[in-house]
């Protein structure tokens, strides 16, 4: 059988590709599209590193298949700036040094932003909870957890 | 005072602060490139075939099959590559046989564990290349295997490598096993000490084999021309150590290859070796294409890491006021499949935060049918100090004294013999229990099923070969060129040293990590020596380039050097001979180099010595559920002599890191195996790794107590961190559930049978 | 190597033809196939994708109760106030399936004919009485949810049949339910123990109605009817919880695995079982 064709869109764009139906969409944002700020630490959905919005709810790519793309909308860590306007959420990462080697950056921020769209005041559990889902290794969480209940204060005032 | 660093006693302008590190914007927007980022055109997709069993005979490989299906360019097998005499490189932090990192790397006539790579395939796509290693046809013996320690140390255990004497036992054994050394070490006469003592406790320990954990597979991308000139991307913790290697197991002079560092996203040890790279150079030579491999997570677990599982004996004897009088260590490491477990270094490191007259640890090297052991963070020491911080916490109990106190009558200071034979430098111990004791921490109230635990832990920290390179650009800012990759924010604190030195702001100076081909020989990114050797390599470097930049403005000023003085990025004159001479910026001296003698650079190599011994006090609370053995982790404090921090901020997150770890050491992770030898939890489904719901905030206190051996002070602070946490969770629980804990990890079921077992005893 | 083909059927009649090749698949959340695939575990010959189909996609509200489409996420499910309200302990239990990320996606369909033993909807599902609607080639037939999963990765789905929705109906007044699981860490791994319970209370306190679902001790998700009548025509006291954690550890029939111990699992559906029967409880009582 030939390769899907599939007209979707990512951070915006319009883009179409070809894929095989095996292909996840992680493997489709990486490989084909070459958005490789989406990172795979798993391929089973157990470590967040592919977070990604799929028409605005938080997913695993590696858990999509590309073929589902069809139609739909995709915000990748890449669109999370606006051009190089830094979201709070990407600052607050670099001013609280919630990052060491920063290969699960990519998910937390993406994931994050998805939690601070639908709860703008997340208490620390809360923020523990939604973000279990993205494994990090470096930091032991603090100054991630940090980063984020800091950005959310400071997207309030500015709100 | 003697301790006070060299050139900088206060004062500093950056070293200390906190700014955003010169590589953050690309790693919160996806831009910075990890080794599975990098496509080149005509890339091929590379899979590995990996032994479905624990310990076999490999009678036969037949990859015809795989190689006539359409879109595979190339297969390897063990024949493609040299058949590599022992032999014995001490370049690096602990001895490296050659012919066993290249076994690892392919299986030649027998497989060691599940998982151990057989063959190698690369082709047109990631699906042509999964079908083909499918299709390789390889006609296995399958041989009894041992997975555990003491099993693979009797007699009658399945005996791995034919060839295979203990060392350092006398008289030499005549039979192979699966012993490959033991190593000991004595301080005074163990006997006369405990026969001094009021109290001896006594207990054995085991840990399970746990992996580094790092988020980022294994990746790698390799080119090989016509010209035998080969060109490497991967990620890992030493673009020296990938080329050496490499080069090494391929025959390959080491001027053939380039080994360009991408982003790595972790390592913690467990990227000090080569997997993948030999593989990949290999299939690319033989396709004359691109070829990129990159592992899956279950590869990742079968196949790469773990640090050993141990079982440790701890005997400790004191006197009724607590003064230590004797210990003894007796240390069996896993190795895995090839010698070489960090079981020396646990010997090392057990007793090295105390003072003890009598002292002596022997140490057991065991290899058994599990993957090869990579360097995890602080090699060796945690599972020492789980034994001997919690034999203290027993004592402590025992003669109805204060664990810290303990502690504190015992402490290790400047002066004291280690058991493993120097005596210490100006160190922080003491300092770190002092900080424990007025931290509000160890004075909160507990409540019910709830318990308090400490523990300290040790590690050398080292030095070693490394490069820097300094360039000034024509507009006075300045680029920075390390050989060590960036693994946790170290171009922030070589940028922050060398702005520190030359004067300037911050923002002039640029960090980079250089490929092979960019800048000298430095040993890898490992020991936790970065911010120490490197950045003692950068700080020599700018005294460089400052020196030329005196010169300069002496040619400038047409005076004489020794009249030129540095300060705060400016040459000022020293002279008073009437004349006015205006300060030359760095930028000024930069654009008029053209005039006095060219392009203004420094660079240095160094072999560091000096790095400062690094000790660490960790304080945890847990709460038990006595119904289903679950423990909760409520309260977290790590304390550590860090020398001098550079970036505070970045030093927190080291501490914290490895505290986290440690948990995850202690409480769930662990390599389950089934009868058959094959590995049972291989992701992290089933590999529990913490999770942010399972942790409080892990708050730190950083002591400074300046390394002599460093201009600022720093010493190494990465690996300090994992040592203590896995005694201090379990002296928590075992205060928590009023039984002592002897095996990690305390999962839910283990700790639930001991409580039941208690309440019926 | 034969392709894997894709297909997105808009109706049931659609997906029932093209489920009926052999080798075909089901993709709803794809949480639990796609994981299969890349493991290499299955390798079907065609993927029917069937959230294109609005009857697994909606949450009704009807007469006699709810209609929950088999291919509803979590996370969709409990955004759903009315029926959070009604079905608490459903709720908490399919919101326990994975992170926030597999939330997005998960189905109550999905979680039951994975049919994993230690599958977290289900144990709720059961003690609240749900029952499926299947489509198949025959038509469309019902089934109680303890009806479907038969042993690990086995179902009474005949070939080509695929779960279209769930029924609850309208709980009595004063009806609770809870589940609750022990996993080693807070988050992100399978069931050691899942239980729910779901019970009803006359005025004066008294249980008239109790159902208690096991999860993860038994080859599949258990109703354990000896735990139920445990509480019913007691206060829900002491003594009567009990007999129903006894009652609840004499129904596991479990294995000893990298997750737990046959003595672990079995102790601790006891606990659990006490600890969801008081949280039920609380909320029958409108605490």
């Amino acid at each position: 059988m030939a390769k899907h064709h599939v007209s979707t869109t990512v951070n915006g764009d319009q883009v179409e590709f070809l894929c095989e139906t095996q292909q996840t969409l992680l493997d489709v944002l990486r490989d084909e599209l070459e958005l490789t700020g989406t990172k795979e630490g798993c391929g089973t959905g157990d470590c967040g590193a592919c977070s990604v919005m799929l028409d605005g709810r938080l997913v695993c790519a590696c858990l999509v298949l590309g073929v589902e793309a069809e139609g739909h909308s995709i915000t990748t860590i890449e669109g999370v700036a606006k051009g190089n306007d830094l979201h709070p959420i990407q600052q607050q990462f670099l001013d609280d040094a919630a990052l060491q080697c920063g290969i699960c950056t990519p998910g937390f921020i993406v994931a994050a932003k998805a939690l601070l769209e639908q709860n703008p005041d997340p208490t620390e559990t809360e923020v523990r909870f939604w973000l279990a889902g993205n494994l990090c290794r470096c930091t032991g969480y603090d100054k991630i957890i940090r980063a984020v209940m800091n950005a959310a204060a400071k997207m309030r005032e500015e709100a | 005072m003697g301790n006070e660093p060299k050139i900088f006693s206060k004062n500093f302008k950056w070293v200390g602060t906190r700014p955003v590190r010169p590589d953050g914007v690309d790693k919160v927007t996806g831009r910075a490139a990890f080794g599975a980022d990098y496509q080149l055109p005509g890339m091929l997709a590379g899979a590995v075939l990996r032994s479905p069993h624990a310990h076999a005979r490999i009678k036969s490989i037949d990859v015809s099959a795989a190689r006539a299906l359409r879109g595979v360019l190339a297969v390897v097998t063990a024949a493609d590559f040299p058949d590599l005499p022992s032999e014995v490189s001490t370049g690096g932090e602990a001895p490296i046989n050659f012919r066993h990192v290249s076994l690892n790397v392919i299986a030649r006539d027998k497989v060691l564990y599940e998982g151990h790579a057989v063959a190698a395939v690369a082709a047109t796509s990631a699906s042509i290349a999964a079908e083909a290693a499918a299709l390789i046809k390889v006609d296995y013996e399958v041989l009894p295997h041992v997975i555990d320690v003491l099993e693979a140390m009797r007699p009658d255990a399945p005996v791995l490598h034919a060839d295979l004497i203990t060392n350092g036992v006398e008289p030499a054994p005549t039979k192979a096993s699966n012993i490959a050394a033991r190593t000991g070490f004595t301080l005074g006469d163990t006997a006369k000490g405990f026969a001094d003592a009021d109290v001896i406790v006594e207990r054995e320990f085991t840990t399970a084999a746990v992996h580094q954990g790092y988020i980022e597979p294994h990746a790698v991308i390799a080119t090989m021309g016509a010209d035998g000139m080969a060109t490497i991307w991967c990620s890992s913790q030493g673009q020296f150590m990938v080329r050496e290697f490499t080069a090494k197991l391929l025959g390959m002079e080491i001027s053939s290859i380039r080994v360009i560092p991408a982003e790595i996203g972790g390592g913690f040890g467990g990227k000090t070796t080569v997997y993948l790279e030999p593989l990949a150079v290999a299939l690319a030579n033989k396709s004359g294409r691109p070829v990129k491999l990159v592992m899956s997570r279950v590869e990742v677990f079968k196949a790469t890491g773990p640090t050993s599982g141990t079982h440790v004996k701890v005997k400790i004897g004191a006197r009724r006021d607590g003064k230590l009088v004797a210990g003894e260590m007796v240390l069996k490491y896993q190795a895995g499949a090839f010698p070489g477990s960090p079981a020396t270094l646990g010997g090392m490191t057990g007793f090295a935060p105390y003072d003890i007259e009598h002292a002596s640890a022997e140490c057991w090297d065991v290899v058994s049918n599990r993957p090869k052991c990579a360097a995890y963070r602080a090699p060796g020491a945690p599972m020492a100090a789980f034994g001997v911080e919690s034999v203290l916490d027993e004592l402590a109990q025992k003669l109805d004294l204060c664990p810290l106190e303990l502690r504190l009558k015992n402490a290790a200071k400047a002066g004291t013999r280690a058991l493993y034979g120097p005596k210490f430098p100006e160190i922080g111990y003491v300092e770190t229990l002092l900080a424990a004791k007025a931290h509000p921490h160890w004075s909160a109230p507990l409540g019910p099923n709830q318990g308090r635990g400490i523990a300290s832990g040790f590690w050398f920290n080292i030095g070693g070969p490394s490069s820097a390179a300094i360039h000034i650009n024509e507009d006075g800012t300045a680029e920075v060129v390390t050989g060590n990759p960036d693994i946790g924010g170290s171009r922030a604190s070589m940028a922050m040293m060398a702005a520190e030195v030359l004067g300037i702001d911050l923002a002039k100076v640029k960090p980079m990590i250089g490929d092979t081909g960019q800048i000298a020989y430095s040993f890898l990114t490992g020991g936790s020596r970065v911010t120490f050797a490197t950045g003692k390599a950068v700080i020599e470097a700018a005294e460089a380039t400052v020196t030329e930049l005196k010169k300069r403005a002496a040619k400038l000023w047409k005076i004489e050097a020794e009249h030129v003085e540095w300060r705060d990025g400016q040459a000022w004159c020293t002279l008073a001979d009437g004349t006015d001479r205006a300060p030359l910026s760095l930028a000024k001296i930069a654009h008029s180099a053209g005039k006095t003698g060219g392009p203004i650079s420094g660079a240095v190599s160094i072999n560091a010595t000096g790095a400062g011994a690094g000790f660490g006090t960790h304080l945890c609370d847990v709460e038990v559920d006595p119904e289903t053995g679950a423990v909760k982790v409520l309260r977290y404090t790590a304390i550590q002599d860090v020398g001098r921090a550079i970036h505070p901020a970045y030093v927190e997150g080291q501490l914290q890191g490895g505290a986290v770890q440690g948990i995850g050491w202690a409480l769930n992770e662990e390599y389950i195996y089934d009868d058959k030898g094959r590995l049972q939890n291989a992701g992290f489904l089933d590999y529990r790794m913490p999770v942010a719901s399972d942790l409080p905030m892990i708050d730190t206190v950083l002591v400074e107590v300046p390394n002599p051996g460093h201009p600022f002070g720093v010493r190494g602070v990465g690996e300090v961190p994992i040592v203590p946490p896995l005694a201090a969770v379990a002296n928590a629980v075992s205060r928590a559930a009023g039984l002592r804990i002897d095996a990690l990890p305390i999962s839910p079921p283990r700790l639930l049978k001991a409580i039941d077992g208690a309440r019926q005893a | 190597m034969e392709a894997i083909e894709y297909a997105r059927p808009n109706t049931i009649d659609d997906a029932v033809r093209r489920l009926g090749a052999a080798g075909a698949r089901v993709l709803a959340g794809g949480t639990d196939l796609l994981v299969q695939l890349r493991g290499g575990y299955t390798r079907p010959s065609v993927i029917v994708d069937i959230k294109g189909i609005s009857e697994l996609r909606r949450i009704e509200q009807t007469a006699s109760g709810f209609r929950v489409g088999a291919a509803v996420a979590g996370a969709e499910l409990g955004a759903h106030a009315a029926f959070a309200a009604q079905w608490p302990g459903v709720v908490e239990a399919f919101q326990l399936i994975g992170s926030t990320q597999i939330q997005g996606r998960a189905s109550l369909g999905g979680n039951l004919c994975n049919a994993s033993p230690a599958a977290d909807s289900v144990p709720a599902l059961i003690a609240a009485g749900a029952r499926c609607v299947i489509a198949g080639a025959g038509g469309t037939r019902e089934a109680a949810v303890e009806d479907i999963v038969t042993a690990p990765g086995k179902t009474t789905l005949a070939a080509g049949e695929f779960i279209v929705e769930f029924l609850f109906a309208t709980p009595p007044a004063k009806t609770g339910d809870a589940y609750l699981r022990f996993i080693p860490r807070t988050e992100m791994d399978i069931a050691v123990v899942g239980v729910g319970v779901c019970l009803t209370l006359d005025g004066s306190g008294v249980c008239t109605a109790a159902r208690v679902g096991l999860g993860a001790v038994a080859p599949r998700p258990l109703l354990v009817p000896a735990a139920g009548a445990a509480l019913v025509g007691t206060t829900v006291d002491d003594a009567a919880l009990a007999t129903l954690a006894a009652a609840a550890s004499a129904a596991c029939n479990p294995i000893d695995d990298k997750r737990g111990t046959i003595e672990y699992r079995t102790k601790v559906a006891g606990v659990l079982a006490r600890r969801a029967a008081v949280a039920a409880l609380a909320r029958a009582r409108g605490q």
